[in-house]
């Protein structure tokens, strides 16, 4: 796994959570996954297709989820499946379109898909070429989990321009 | 939420906004801060077809237009709008915030564009310079003696 490619996602989600949930965060557990993946609470899953190719999976619970829900929508949000669903593609979207941001800034083209809640118990296994970064943000409200699977699939534009 | 001095129509009545963003919180969020700002939410919408329909019945003052919709996206939606109005007035909410999105809004006919996580603060200013000088910040009436 390039860090270059995941470090993007990391600062986008520790920005955007901290900015959302008015708190600041601490990541917890980092972890390479080689087993697949296994889901913990509500899932999203974006995929990414271009220059870089993977997928990124937010995973959260339903307690956790209502409470960012709250802040998410400025009033209390009752605990439901529904809202945590709602709720985890909302902040995957946030996430990932920050770190898209980012990664396109510096020369990478790639197109992003709208979030999926991720239903399976389990998910793909990770590949030689694409393993999963498995890691945990510690916030006020509770444990969110960012499982990154990415990998270049060409060369940026810019290094692709003669000299 | 900080409080803001509320922005109002020349005509004195609340500005009108139309909200797109197919993330119901996203919708409530926006709406929410708007409110706070002295605006009346006049419709909803969370794909970039209902905008279109929403746009026609509502006409509202301003419309704050999420980008990664599914069925349309924001870009187009707001092209058609501006093509069949062209005094419509859209700022781009959208958590991408890459140049060339920006610059592909831009050129379709949006006013502007805000990063999400929205910040109040930002999207008061925002909201403050795209309707010029069809707004004005209320000035309080003094009540009695």
């Amino acid at each position: 796994m390039r860090i270059e490619l995941i470090q993007p996602f990391i600062n986008a989600a520790d920005a955007v959570l901290a900015e959302t949930l008015q708190c600041s965060t601490r990541i917890g557990d980092v972890s390479m996954e080689e087993e697949a993946y296994r889901r913990k609470g509500v899932a999203s899953m974006v995929t990414i297709k271009g220059d870089i190719e993977g997928r990124i999976i937010f995973d959260i619970d339903t307690p956790t989820a209502a409470k960012v829900a709250s802040y998410l929508a400025g009033s209390p949000m009752p605990e439901s499946v529904e809202i945590a669903r709602e709720t985890v593609c909302e902040l995957a979207n946030m996430v990932i379109g920050s770190a898209v941001t980012t990664l396109n800034d510096q020369g990478f083209r790639f197109k992003i898909n709208p979030p999926v809640v991720h239903v399976a118990e389990l998910g793909e296994k990770s590949s030689e070429d694409q393993e999963a970064l498995v890691m945990c943000f510690d916030t006020d409200s509770g444990n969110i989990f960012m499982n990154i699977a990415m990998r270049y699939t060409g060369r940026r534009r810019a290094d692709n321009r003669p000299v | 939420m900080e409080a803001f001095p509320v922005l109002i129509r020349k005509d004195r009545k609340a500005i009108r906004y139309l909200v797109v963003d197919d993330s119901v919180f996203a919708r409530k969020n926006v709406a929410k801060m708007v409110e706070s700002f002295g605006g009346e939410i006049v419709g909803e919408a969370g794909d970039g077809c209902t905008a279109i329909t929403e746009y026609d019945r509502t006409l509202p003052d301003m419309v704050l237009m999420d980008i990664t919709m599914p069925q349309m996206e924001g870009i187009e939606a707001a092209e058609r709008i501006v093509r069949a109005h062209p005094e419509a007035r859209i700022v781009m909410v959208s958590s991408v915030g890459y140049q060339e999105n920006i610059v592909a809004a831009l050129q379709k006919g949006a006013r502007h564009f805000v990063q999400k996580p929205v910040k109040s603060e930002i999207l008061y200013e925002v909201i403050k310079y795209v309707m010029g000088d069809d707004a004005a910040v209320a000035t309080p009436t003094l009540q009695g003696n």
